[in-house]
């Protein structure tokens, strides 16, 4: 028996981790990667209170997330390749204007 | 017992991965420590007794989002990151409000929401009970999400499409008469 509160810090853990990673990576894919993290901890948290209250709707919208993550990783690294072949670069801080 | 020695093991394990991914400096080193953390986070799901969301967080997360990671590191040719320095406030004030958040945080998490606690298997999510929920309690918002992926399908090959391409296919006529 491991109480709730366990997997909320792990999952409060992995959003911080992906938080700290979105502030201070300069790879603009790495920083992508720091987004999916964040995801995966919500997603935790989701299916721990889906466990608490015996409703198997959490899990229902965990596969949400997991679709909505999927197509939303498709198109930004769709604009990662754009902006690379643009700027030639993939270190944030030289990708600070939005028009060429 | 054995359930929360599984869960310290496999969350360690989590935690660890979730670090390595800040501490690498190549995206490569890090995207493969993202697919570990998505390894242990689908044995957590399993402990959860949540194994449709487990076959799924391998099959769709660590299998076809992390490929297409790995994917565009390799096809970019990604190297080492250049870090740049942060400000000195930044790091004066930032260390000791991320321990003092994070600390916080978790006191009134073991606190308040410490009441229940969740037994290995408690909850079997199969995937006969799930699917019957996706296909009718929550039917509209799966049509609405598979049109959200259609058009990320058509976003993603538009955007990635290289732009000279789209001038000649626009114009194929253009250079021959």
């Amino acid at each position: 028996m491991v109480p709730l509160s366990y997997y909320l810090v792990l999952s409060g853990i992995l959003f911080a981790c992906g938080v700290i990673g979105f502030l201070i990576k300069r790879n603009i894919i790495t920083i992508f990667m720091s987004i999916e993290l964040m995801l995966n901890g919500v997603n935790l948290s989701f299916v721990a209170f889906a466990a608490q209250w015996h409703a198997l709707s959490g899990q229902v919208f965990v596969f949400f997330v997991m679709v909505v993550a999927a197509a939303e990783s498709a198109v930004g690294l769709a604009i990662i390749i754009a902006v690379y072949r643009t700027r030639g670069t993939l270190n944030v801080d030289q990708v600070d204007l939005l028009k060429l | 017992m054995l359930h929360l020695l599984v869960f310290s093991v496999f969350g360690l394990v989590c935690v660890a991965g979730a670090i390595n991914l800040l501490v690498q400096r190549h995206p490569i080193n890090s995207a493969l420590s993202l697919v570990v953390v998505m390894g242990s986070l689908a044995v957590e799901y399993l402990l959860l007794g949540a194994e449709f969301v487990a076959a799924v967080q391998v099959i769709v997360y660590a299998g076809a989002i992390m490929v297409l990671f790995v994917f565009v590191i390799m096809l970019l040719n990604a190297g080492v990151e250049n870090r740049t320095k942060g400000s000195r406030v930044a790091m004066l004030f930032g260390i000791p409000g991320v321990l003092i958040g994070s600390v916080l945080v978790a006191w009134v998490l073991l606190q308040h929401s410490g009441t229940g606690s969740v037994a290995a298997g408690a909850l079997p999510g199969p995937p006969k009970v799930i699917g019957w929920l996706l296909f009718h309690d929550f039917l509209l918002p799966f049509e609405v999400t598979s049109v959200l992926v259609l058009i990320a399908i058509m976003g993603a090959v538009v955007l990635a499409s290289h732009p000279a391409d789209v001038q000649q296919s626009a114009q194929p006529d253009g250079k021959e008469g």
